[in-house]
């Protein structure tokens, strides 16, 4: 078991824990995922490593409540337990030798964007970072991405916050006007990383972004998290898992992957109702009492 | 002694009916009872120079404890068989006796075999189910040695060098441990009840079970010899699943065999109300001739599928699965559409509208179909394409079970392990020592995928070549 030892809401729809697992934390890189299991019956899902302490041996994740299972998690009180946390998982980012990159962070993205934001700027590189949400009540982490970047944008889609527009809007701007980053990391929804991907194509700079596909052992024996690369040509399949998460942005088939990701879309949103239900039922049964 | 069973036939498995069982997840075959064991046991000849025995991997030392279920006391053959084998209950459902220790069998020359299988599944499961002693753990030799996976290979590893008083870990990267035999293998085959009691039976001895550790990311084998471990095991398995690359193999419904039985098997999609999501009903197709086709399929059947096939390019004579597996399926309506090779996958695309729900959903196969030619380096005749013979199989799911690839991740992490070209470690004839000192080997992660009785084969090869080394140390 594995004890929740802080948790925090950082908006209404997304959880920061901190978890006790001092072998991942004493191995963890930016860019790593884990697997977790609530409860014994649990599913088995995938979350971007979003921080981790060497010396207190927790590592943090930061999650979206989007289905059942992340409901679920959500419903733990920090003190209690977890059933599984393995990891950690999948191929760090590269980051050594850079000297000036942008960091672009969608939604609950930028959680993951964050501990590579932090490292870059650890590694004297300078950081550039667009963070974008739909509007307001969902923004977070804005004072972490401040203290590590020499410039900040803030989007927002509805102009509640920030800039309005989409991440492209800065990025296109900074092309426009010369900029030459080192590299462009993206982390968001597939949408949007198809797009900053697209943006960043007639630069030439590399573009690299954070893939999150349906898993199930993440150790590459499954192959549920496959993805096709388009490599001069040629179609090659790869796993996420064990070849990623982090893969060329100009290369990922992104409408193939958005198509995939969107496989038990039916089930899932049952399984989310469902656990609402008895999550709902349970609250409601323990404040009665 | 009662007289000798001179029947030319085996008594019969028991088992449930074929159409009842092809919609149900417990065993298939509901093993002998004891008036049948010993019937049975009878039959065998007591042949003092053992045959049967040399076609054992592990060499369980077989008419020794037939002649104890002879006499009915089915705790000693137990004894017998534990002495060499670490998991009998497990043995005695998936090995593939009528290869091994029933094929040197000298009723077999003029008759079926003893079942050899079906009496070592019948003490295995009398043991579990009446004794309740607790087994006497060895006393500790001081060594400390690592196993890496907790499959068919380790646990034998772990189970032989326990009883030698070492101390042993097993480290497992998935929550359960058992490998295959709880991610691959089906409950209808090997209900996993039989696993949690194989493993129990290990603790008892005292061997540790770390599970959620990924050796070559968690820790790596070089961190274990830091931590004291003074030889390390590595039985990793098979890994990355092979895939056609054929188009459409990216579109939903498309499966590897790992991750449908994974799916099922580990992760209990198949209970109602499941919290992991699977494909069910509908037309399936499996491609691929193996075991874990066979495996895929009979899942498929169990989950509601409307109609299954096996595609598969060759022709029975060639097909790799166990006979005893292929007649089962048969039984159960699995539809063999043999000497057949799919070329490419359909997929739903509605071209008037992009969100279309149904977009990017297996519509269909097409296969060519394929003639014998001359056999290829192994000895099989090799399929070749029928020119102009391509037609299509409507279907909604297909599984890929045309065999994996090993993981890369312990490789890629441990300087100095030598693979070969096909990514499987490269390990001593007779001892599974690695390129690394301390460093052993042995189960699918060097020969490829492979059947559980040559990975446990391989564990105990590798338990006593470890004592010998660090017997010297």
């Amino acid at each position: 078991m594995y004890k929740i030892v802080n948790k925090k809401s950082l908006n209404p729809t997304v959880t920061l824990m901190d978890i006790e697992a001092p072998f991942v934390a004493a191995k963890a890189q930016p860019g790593q995922f884990i697997i977790l299991r609530v409860n014994e019956e649990g599913e088995r899902i995938p979350l971007t490593i979003a921080g981790y302490d060497r010396e207190k041996g927790t590592v943090r994740i930061i999650f979206q409540i989007v289905g059942a299972t992340t409901a679920l998690l959500n419903s733990k009180k920090a003190g209690e337990s977890i059933q599984d946390f393995a990891g950690p998982l999948g191929v760090p980012t590269h980051l050594e030798g850079l000297k000036k990159v942008c960091v672009v962070g969608g939604g609950v993205g930028c959680a993951i964007a964050l501990p590579i934001a932090q490292k870059l700027n650890e590694l004297g590189c300078e950081v550039t970072s667009v963070i974008g949400f739909r509007s307001k009540d969902l923004l977070i982490l804005e004072d972490e991405f401040k203290a590590c970047s020499k410039t900040l944008h803030i989007m927002t889609d509805d102009g509640s916050y920030g800039r309005h527009g989409n991440v492209c809007v800065p990025l296109n701007e900074a092309f426009a006007a010369g900029e030459r980053y080192d590299q462009v990391i993206a982390i968001g929804p597939l949408i949007m990383m198809k797009f900053v991907a697209a943006a960043t194509k007639p630069t030439g700079i590399p573009c690299i972004v954070s893939m999150n596909p349906i898993m199930i052992d993440g150790t590459g024996m499954c192959g549920g998290c496959r993805l096709t690369l388009n490599q001069d040509g040629k179609k090659i399949t790869k796993f996420a898992c064990v070849d990623g998460p982090d893969f060329n942005g100009y290369e990922v088939d992104f409408d193939e992957a958005m198509s995939r990701g969107m496989m038990y879309r039916d089930f899932e949103k049952h399984a989310y109702e469902e656990t609402c239900n008895l999550l709902n039922k349970a609250n409601a049964a323990a404040a009665a009492k | 002694m009662p007289k000798l069973n001179m029947n030319p036939k085996k008594n019969p498995m028991p088992a449930q009916d074929p159409k009842v069982r092809a919609h149900n997840f417990s065993e298939v075959a509901t093993g002998y009872d004891k008036e049948t064991a010993i019937d049975e046991a009878l039959r065998c000849l007591n042949c003092k120079n053992m045959p049967c025995s040399s076609g054992c991997p592990v060499n369980i030392r077989i008419p020794e404890f037939i002649s104890k279920v002879k006499e009915g006391d089915f705790e000693a053959a137990y004894q017998v068989i534990s002495r060499t084998s670490s998991l009998p209950a497990v043995c005695g459902r998936v090995c593939p006796q009528e290869t091994q220790c029933e094929s040197k069998c000298v009723r077999g020359i003029k008759g079926e075999s003893v079942g050899i299988g079906r009496l070592e599944r019948f003490v295995a499961d009398w043991h579990n189910e009446h004794y309740s002693g607790k087994p006497e753990i060895p006393a500790s030799n001081g060594h400390k040695v690592a196993i890496v996976g907790s499959g068919p290979s380790g646990l034998t590893c772990a189970g032989d060098l326990a009883r030698k008083g070492y101390k042993v870990t097993v480290f497992e990267a998935l929550h359960t441990a058992g490998g295959v035999l709880v991610y691959g293998i089906p409950e209808f085959r090997l209900p996993k009840a039989i696993v949690r009691k194989e493993a129990e039976n290990l603790k008892a001895l005292g061997v540790d079970i770390e599970t959620n550790i990924i050796i070559g990311k968690t820790l790596t084998i070089d961190e274990l010899f830091e931590k004291g471990y003074e030889a390390v095991f590595v039985g990793s398995g098979a890994g990355l699943p092979n895939f056609m690359r054929i188009p459409g193999e990216s579109l939903k419904g498309v499966y590897s065999a790992n991750e449908f039985l994974t799916r099922s098997n580990l992760m209990k999609a198949y209970k109602d109300n499941p919290v992991t999501p699977i494909m069910k009903g509908g037309k399936v197709a499996v491609v691929g001739g193996g075991n874990v086709a066979m495996d895929a399929a009979r899942t498929a059947l169990r989950l509601g599928a409307e109609h299954v096939y096996i595609v598969y390019r060759r022709s029975m004579e060639e097909l790799p699965a166990r006979r005893e597996e292929v007649e089962h399926a048969k039984e159960e309506g699995v539809d063999f559409r043999l000497l057949n090779n799919p070329v490419e996958i359909y997929g739903y695309n509605n071209p008037d509208d992009r969100r279309d729900p149904k977009n990017g959903f297996v519509t269909g196969i097409k296969c060519i179909k394929m003639q014998l030619g001359e056999p290829d380096e192994k000895g099989r005749r090799r399929p070749v394409p029928v020119p102009g013979s391509e037609f299509d199989l409507e279907v909604n799911t297909v599984i890929i079970a045309i065999g994996t690839s090993p993981n890369p991740l312990i490789k890629s992490t441990t300087k100095g392990l030598e693979v070969n070209k096909h990514g499987g470690i490269i390990v001593e004839e007779g001892t599974g020592l690695t390129s690394r000192q301390g460093v052993y080997a042995g189960g699918d992660a060097v020969t490829g995928a492979a059947t559980v009785i040559s990975a446990m084969g391989a564990g105990k090869t590798a338990a006593k070549a470890i004592d010998e080394y660090l017997s010297k140390k």
